[in-house]
């Protein structure tokens, strides 16, 4: 799939193709087959309206789009697993539910060993047309399914393990996961004494702790680009065996955010190098998504009440410094910036 | 034809004849033996179609069965002791979501302090999460209730576990005879589930339940239990018809029909107690035990029945509930309610102690002259118990105290004081 403007239509004029403010492209600027699987009557909605997420869910957005994209990429031949958290939480309160693809739920800590049951099963009856999706938020994912997940992943099993990553468990009351960031504000690290919210650890990546296991592919996307998001669904599921799949969702309720800012937020981890996005296959970065306009990480942190103890007159710089390094050490190792930087070329 | 036969090969080769067709493994002593011997066969061919996963713990070992057989496969796995409690939460839930998934439990202690050896707290532990939970005495039972247990848990849609003593059976050499291919395909139709994820007719399977419908669906799950203490015994008696033995059910009765002081009890221990029950009928004492096959579902009117004309019930018992007492004993109280007999429970047995012909001879005899207590330890060694008790009176940081006891035993063997 290409991006290459050339392959639009013929405009004489001079246009953007992006949004002004946003840059995000408009889908009726590309070729209908780059067009999102969204903007097709033919979607099959995995996840129909109705369901009970908070309004600007990022999670909601990217599952979504998500499992759209991996229901026609694999011509409707698809069962999905989900671990416990908010996507199943508020899909599926009995008797109503969202899924309109088959689903099943067990337990918090082991949808990637349930999902290789399911891909088993499907082996074991000669059915491999029938392809396996199992989804996790970041708890479900980088703490208490990360067993199984490694288990998964080392045996090389059939399957497409998403996280939803919102940095937090959202559904019991925001509290701080491993994927938590550095001075984030959680119920459980409260803004209090010298190093206010979640301390500053060594991190666990799980990106690059799923590429450690050589697996045929590892990628990040943000709800930001979706079109990015749907061609990594689409290119995962033509490979077979365990892949990975790092969505970054952000949470209105738990990082204290405007509702209407989830793009706007998802877009900005991205453009600060917070949250580099790429595709690895074997172990090896093939591909990374570059910043286009590099914002500075303060953008970030001042649209969210979960950092507010960092900005503004009583801010606390130096802890914002310590951000800013981690965004900047992003950029240097997944070369976000290949040239330099150019902040705000064409508003 | 009976063969030579360790206990876990002859489960290995009865679980094959069952066509598995997802098996997963993760090593426990005493159960290990039974999943190596699966995974050669499916490795060298001779068990196809069948799916072998190596899994990296017993959570994800029960956690793949689920996957499985909510996608139509029929669904095998085994463990003991500490991989059974590492898996709790995914044994509740396979039975929440009325998988009919087979699990041998081959019986271990719990720890701490660590210790592989037989007894039945394992199985206690998870009496509670839904599992029908079948016993059985010898080799020959435990391979025969794999057979039935397949088609018990595919009927009702329920998980079955089969206990079967650790390395008294597991790891015992002894006759058995294993069926047939034929005869088990005639015996055990293919696995058609009652709710599947299939890409043709999507469903939602785990969906989450609120107080307006959840004491519906557990009550519903346990009338599918109540409904196994009818299936029990119709697919004991097929299975009698069919191969001519007496394996399964919900009880065994042993010279009860005159008793007037019946031993209950489960497992392998049941032979030792025939023996010292046979002896004391020598002896003249009119003398019976009730072995139950079926702990859960519990079948009290089975035990009612089988109780009703005795005067003494002695439960012996290879667990118990710390501060309580008997587990099995709490559960045959409901069968002798209202009646007059008196009920002692025996703790015999725990971490692989033996549990020898004589002192199960002396139990009966006590019972016979009424001097049972409502709560004994069989052959507990009281020296030890005042020594640790007096040490933990004397000193604050008296130290590990199964450390201590078997410093006291080392000392008493070389005749230190």
């Amino acid at each position: 799939m290409s991006h290459d403007p050339t392959d639009a239509p013929a405009l004489d004029q001079r246009v953007h193709f992006y949004q002004v403010g946003s840059f995000a492209v408009g889908n009726r600027l590309l070729n209908a087959d780059d067009r999102t699987v969204q903007s097709s009557a033919q979607r099959t909605n995995s996840i129909d309206s109705g369901h009970r997420a908070c309004q600007g869910c990022g999670e909601a957005l990217g599952a979504r789009y998500a499992l759209d994209a991996a229901m026609r990429a694999t011509n409707g031949r698809l069962l999905a697993v989900n671990a416990t958290g908010c996507l199943e939480v508020f899909s599926t309160p009995y008797p109503e539910t969202s899924w309109r693809i088959p689903w099943l739920h067990s337990l918090f800590g082991n949808a990637p060993a349930v999902a290789t049951g399911v891909s088993a099963a499907m082996r074991v009856k000669g059915r491999e047309d029938v392809r396996v999706v199992a989804q996790a938020g970041d708890g479900g994912t980088v703490d208490i399914g990360f067993g199984t997940l490694s288990g998964m992943f080392e045996r090389n099993d059939d399957v497409l393990f998403i996280c939803y990553d919102n940095e937090g468990y959202m559904n019991t009351g925001v509290q701080r996961s491993a994927a938590t960031p550095p001075a984030a504000r959680t119920a459980t690290t409260d803004v209090v004494g010298d190093e206010p919210g979640n301390p500053f650890g060594q991190g666990k990546d799980l990106p690059r702790i799923a590429m450690a296991h050589d697996i045929p592919y590892v990628a990040t996307a943000t709800v930001a680009d979706l079109h990015d998001l749907e061609r990594k669904v689409e290119r995962a599921m033509s490979l077979r065996g365990a892949r990975y799949l790092h969505v970054f969702v952000p949470c209105p309720l738990g990082w204290g955010a405007a509702s209407n800012e989830t793009i706007h937020l998802a877009r900005l981890a991205q453009s600060t190098g917070l949250f580099p996005v790429f595709e690895a296959e074997r172990g090896v970065v093939t591909n990374v998504l570059p910043i286009r306009r590099w914002s500075p990480v303060e953008e970030y942190l001042t649209l969210q009440r979960r950092y507010a103890h960092l900005v503004g007159p009583r801010g606390r710089p130096d802890i914002v410094a310590r951000l800013q390094a981690i965004a900047d050490a992003n950029v240097v190792r997944y070369g976000l910036l290949p040239d330099e930087r150019n902040d705000g070329e064409d508003d | 034809m009976l063969r030579q036969l360790e206990g876990s090969r002859a489960i290995a080769e009865t679980v094959a004849l069952c066509r598995p067709e997802v098996v997963c493994a993760y090593p426990i002593s005493p159960q290990t033996h039974i999943i190596e011997a699966i995974g050669r066969m499916v490795k060298d061919g001779s068990l196809a179609p069948c799916e072998f996963i190596n899994v990296e713990s017993e959570f994800a070992a029960m956690s793949v069965s689920i996957g499985a057989s909510a996608a139509g496969a029929r669904a095998y796995t085994a463990t003991a002791s500490q991989g059974l409690l590492f898996m709790i939460e995914a044994v509740y839930n396979a039975a929440g979501l009325g998988l009919p998934i087979v699990m041998t439990l081959a019986n271990r202690a719990i720890g701490a302090p660590i210790n592989i050896w037989n007894d039945h707290s394992d199985a206690m532990a998870v009496r509670d999460t839904g599992w029908i939970q079948l016993f059985a005495e010898t080799n020959q039972e435990a391979a025969d209730l794999h057979v039935q247990a397949f088609r018990l848990a595919e009927e009702l849609s329920v998980p079955v576990m089969v206990c079967m003593d650790g390395f008294i059976l597991t790891h015992a050499v002894e006759g058995v005879d294993l069926l047939d291919q034929a005869t088990v395909d005639r015996f055990l139709p293919p696995y058609e589930p009652r709710q599947v994820l299939d890409p043709d007719d999507p469903v939602s399977i785990g969906a989450m339940v609120g107080p307006e419908a959840f004491e519906e669906v557990r009550y519903l799950a346990h009338l599918r239990q109540l409904d196994a203490l009818d299936q029990i015994p119709v697919i004991a008696d097929a299975f009698a018809e069919l191969t001519g033995r007496a394996s399964g059910g919900l009880v065994h009765p042993y010279r009860t029909a005159d008793a007037d002081t019946i031993v209950v009890a489960m497992g392998s221990v049941l032979g030792t107690i025939k023996d010292a029950v046979d002896r004391r009928r020598e002896a003249g004492d009119r003398v019976g035990v009730l072995g139950i096959t079926s702990f859960r579902p519990f079948p009290i009117a089975a035990v009612r029945r089988a109780l009703s004309g005795a005067r003494r019930v002695v439960v012996i018992e290879k667990a118990f509930s710390l501060g309580m007492g008997g587990v099995l004993a709490t559960d045959v109280s409901m069968a002798t309610l209202g009646s007059t007999a008196v009920l002692s429970t025996v703790v015999a047995g725990l971490g692989g102690r033996p549990i020898p012909r004589r002192s199960v001879e002396e139990t009966i005899e006590r019972a016979g002259r009424d001097q049972l207590t409502p709560l004994s330890f069989l052959d507990l060694d009281d020296g030890i118990i005042e020594r640790e008790r007096g040490r933990m009176a004397r000193t604050r940081r008296s130290g590990p105290f199964a450390e201590n006891v078997l410093r006291d035993l080392r000392q008493a063997k070389e005749g230190r004081p």
